[in-house]
């Protein structure tokens, strides 16, 4: 279990993930080494469970995302099993949620224009298994992505 | 940013696995020497494709067992402003993504709450009292995974 000081780093690290480790330290009043070994501790114990690049698709010249919504047809008990597997062979997807609630499924798609997503829309997404209903938010723009907790 | 080779793709593939890879590990797992790779890393976060790091943490293990998207249509479009809504919602600690979007929502975002009775407090508290909000739909998230997407796709152009 975190304890107040890996909290005291974790809060730091969340917020801002891209600052050096000395900064890191400092803001959370702990020396470079021990935050280090924390920091290395936390993500054996899988309390971090990665720390990764994130890839702005948008400076790639990918610049449509669009969030698509399911409801699947839950008469088939190995329907979102199905589904997932499908949808995790779409390159285009980047991430797949599951929920509980109306929407059952929720997928981030990103292409790289409005033509070349009708064609990932019809080819690859309109053919996904046991679909009852969908529908689509297209992303206009990203006001706040942050990990942060209030912990 | 175009013109990325397939040790580039190689590299990004690496990164969005695990950012804290060493220029000189990286290099050995694709054959490259360090200095090599760390121009080419550099490169990348120049021009934004390697766009900052993301700390996944396990949220249960903190304490934090409810992750809830939210879709938000405004009620009083013309009314209210965008950028009243926005600066609004962005200021509250428990929302952790906010995006605009178009489509039967206005505003789709991610709030994460130590149990269900703490997502209610912030409903109602927090949300149900933002400036113009109108219809809300809430659906807790039970599962998650982030793929890479379509490197493959970049490589030969």
């Amino acid at each position: 279990m975190p304890d107040a000081t890996d909290r005291r780093i974790l809060r730091q690290l969340l917020a801002d993930p891209d600052a050096s480790n000395s900064a890191l330290a400092d803001r959370a009043g702990v020396t470079t080494a021990s935050l280090w070994r924390r920091v290395e501790r936390m993500r054996a114990a899988g309390v971090i469970s990665a720390i990764r690049s994130r890839i702005d698709w948008r400076a790639l010249g990918w610049e449509v995302e669009v969030s698509l919504r399911f409801t699947l047809d839950k008469t088939n008990p190995r329907a979102l099993d199905e589904f997932i597997a499908a949808a995790r062979e779409v390159p285009e997807v980047t991430e797949i949620q599951t929920f509980l609630g109306s929407v059952d499924l929720r997928l981030s798609v990103i292409a790289r224009d409005m033509a070349h997503w009708q064609q990932v829309y019809r080819d690859r997404i309109l053919t996904l298994p046991h679909v009852s209903d969908s529908d689509a938010l297209m992303l206009v723009s990203t006001i706040k992505d942050s990990a942060e907790l209030t912990l | 940013m175009s013109g990325l080779d397939s040790i580039d793709l190689a590299i990004l593939r690496l990164l969005a696995e695990d950012a804290t890879r060493s220029a000189a590990e990286i290099g050995r797992s694709i054959g490259i020497g360090q200095s090599a790779a760390w121009r080419r890393i550099r490169k990348l976060g120049e021009s934004g494709v390697l766009a900052g790091r993301r700390v996944v943490v396990d949220n249960a293990a903190l304490g934090f067992g409810v992750t809830v998207f939210l879709g938000i249509r405004l009620a009083a479009k013309g009314r209210v402003s965008l950028e009243d809504f926005e600066r609004a919602v962005t200021a509250i600690p428990e929302v952790q993504t906010v995006q605009h979007v178009l489509g039967q929502f206005d505003y789709r975002l991610r709030i994460t709450a130590r149990d269900i009775s703490d997502f209610e407090r912030i409903l109602r508290r927090r949300i149900m009292t933002l400036p113009g909000v109108g219809q809300v739909e809430a659906n807790v998230m039970l599962s998650e995974e982030r793929l890479p997407g379509p490197l493959g796709a970049l490589a030969g152009r």
